[in-house]
């Protein structure tokens, strides 16, 4: 069985280390949060202008000045800080930020990524996330191993117009993880029931295999 | 008559009066829906100002619970009075989409902290700085790069604005200003970059009770302020019941 969208987020909040600074994107990145152990000491991030950002209000507790950067309400910590967008982005440029997980359209074996637009769809903006790509220390996504139509979104190349070049790090899918190296997808981790030959036919670029491969538990 | 509350108007009207003009370029602060200067927005569209430049972090949006009703720049895209918007993030937004797709108006789409920090820039008298954002990618397309310690950065350049409209929490009369949680965002910067500021700040209060320590905004920086306070809007009202840790 593949992973759900709860069992990606569960394994992405692995990612996330004692004492680190992190910017959560908007959709399945944002659930990561309840999955981090209650020993691990994490700040997140929030683009709009904030450190510390807390869980969701109580319904008495809602207040319009304090939202994250999906725009959603959300509360503050004893330790939370406040600043604007320029500081913000500051952190993120200037490699403060230590991780950032988000979501994506496409990732090549290159690193490249692609989650800002569809030629011909709806543009809704790049917001944050060339910025994010560009200046934090790691980048991992978390995507499904394909589209809806059943294409492969790890690529040879990317073929959407692009976030960043050559920027991620490590690609959590329903189906397994994989981290960017010069010489393709490393496969390191196995969803359980999946196995490799699974991976490759749902994948469009070089995958190779790790000498031992984690197989995640059920 | 005592100068000190020169800078303090009445109401937006009467801040606003003599500074708009067709044609002319507006910085508005606010993410999303949060820390929006929205009387200022009102006032800009009752008095119909056209061909305006708009820049902001996003350009209003549309309830989607009530079609054809929309909160800040929205309401000045309903009208057709923007020409051009540089914005980070326009959403879900069906009449910029509609008058893009109609080339009515124009958009320069900017990375949120390419943004931020061209008006930063702009303020601070910086005509222009490299970043590693967007290398690679369309905005940096026809932009001048260099590289710097083996990494390629591109060139981006400082953004000014006839006027900026903030909105603030507080402001005592000469004009120092303090915003409240996330509605702070683009609004200091804004405050710097344009050649007239006017702050929409919820309370003003009497010089001295504030701390000179707290100011985020110096006075230098706000031509004009005024005390008023527009209904706040949630976008997404997101809440997790009692109960549960």
């Amino acid at each position: 069985m593949p992973w759900s969208r709860e069992q990606m987020a569960a394994r992405a909040a692995r990612e996330i280390h004692d004492g680190y600074y992190v910017n959560l994107g908007i959709g399945i990145p944002t659930l990561v949060a309840n999955y981090v152990p209650p020993d691990v000491h994490v700040v997140l991030h929030s683009e709009n202008g904030m450190l510390g950002v807390g869980p969701f209000p109580y319904e008495d507790e809602v207040d319009p000045d304090l939202i994250n950067a999906g725009k959603q309400t959300v509360t503050e910590l004893p330790t939370s800080s406040y600043f604007s967008s320029a500081d913000s982005f500051g952190m993120i440029r200037g490699g403060h930020i230590d991780l950032a997980i988000l979501g994506a359209m496409e990732v090549a074996e290159n690193g490249d990524l692609a989650n800002w637009m569809i030629p011909g769809q709806r543009v809704k903006g790049i917001g944050g996330a060339m910025d994010l790509v560009a200046g934090v220390k790691r980048v991992v996504v978390i995507m499904d191993q394909c589209a809806r139509n059943g294409e492969p979104k790890l690529l040879r190349r990317c073929s959407l117009p692009l976030t960043g070049q050559g920027v991620v790090n490590r690609v959590i899918t329903n189906m397994g993880v994989f981290d960017v190296t010069p010489r393709g997808f490393e496969l390191i981790e196995l969803a359980p029931g999946v196995n490799v030959t699974d991976v490759e036919k749902n994948t469009a670029a070089t995958v190779i295999t790790a000498a031992a491969i984690f197989r995640g538990p059920a | 008559m005592n100068n000190s509350r020169r800078k303090v108007y009445a109401d937006a009207r009467t801040a606003l009066e003599g500074l708009l003009f067709d044609g002319m370029t507006i910085m508005s602060g606010g993410f999303g829906a949060c820390g929006i200067a929205d009387l200022c927005i009102g006032e800009i569209r009752r008095r119909q100002v056209r061909d305006l430049t708009v820049i902001s972090n996003n350009c209003g949006g549309e309830y989607a619970d009530r079609p054809g009703e929309g909160f800040g720049l929205w309401v000045l895209l309903k009208d057709r009075l923007v020409r051009r918007a540089i914005s980070s993030y326009i959403g879900t937004n069906r009449t910029f989409e509609q008058q893009h797709l109609n080339r009515d108006i124009e958009l320069e789409l900017v990375p949120q902290g390419t943004l931020a920090e061209r008006i930063r820039a702009g303020g601070a008298g910086i005509a222009g700085f490299y970043t590693r954002t967007g290398v690679g990618t369309v905005v940096a397309e026809g932009k001048e790069h260099k590289e710097f310690n083996g990494k390629t950065c591109v060139l981006e350049t400082g953004l000014v604005a006839d006027l900026s409209i903030v909105k603030a929490w507080k402001a005592d009369p000469e004009g120092n200003l303090v915003y409240r949680k996330t509605a702070r965002n683009f609004n200091p910067m804004m405050a710097t970059a344009g050649r007239v500021t006017v702050a929409e700040v919820e309370q003003i209060v009497e010089p001295g009770e504030l701390d000179p320590d707290g100011i985020h905004t110096p006075g230098i920086f706000v031509q004009r302020l005024f005390q008023g306070a527009a209904v706040k809007i949630v976008e997404h009202r997101t809440t997790r019941p009692r109960g549960k840790a």
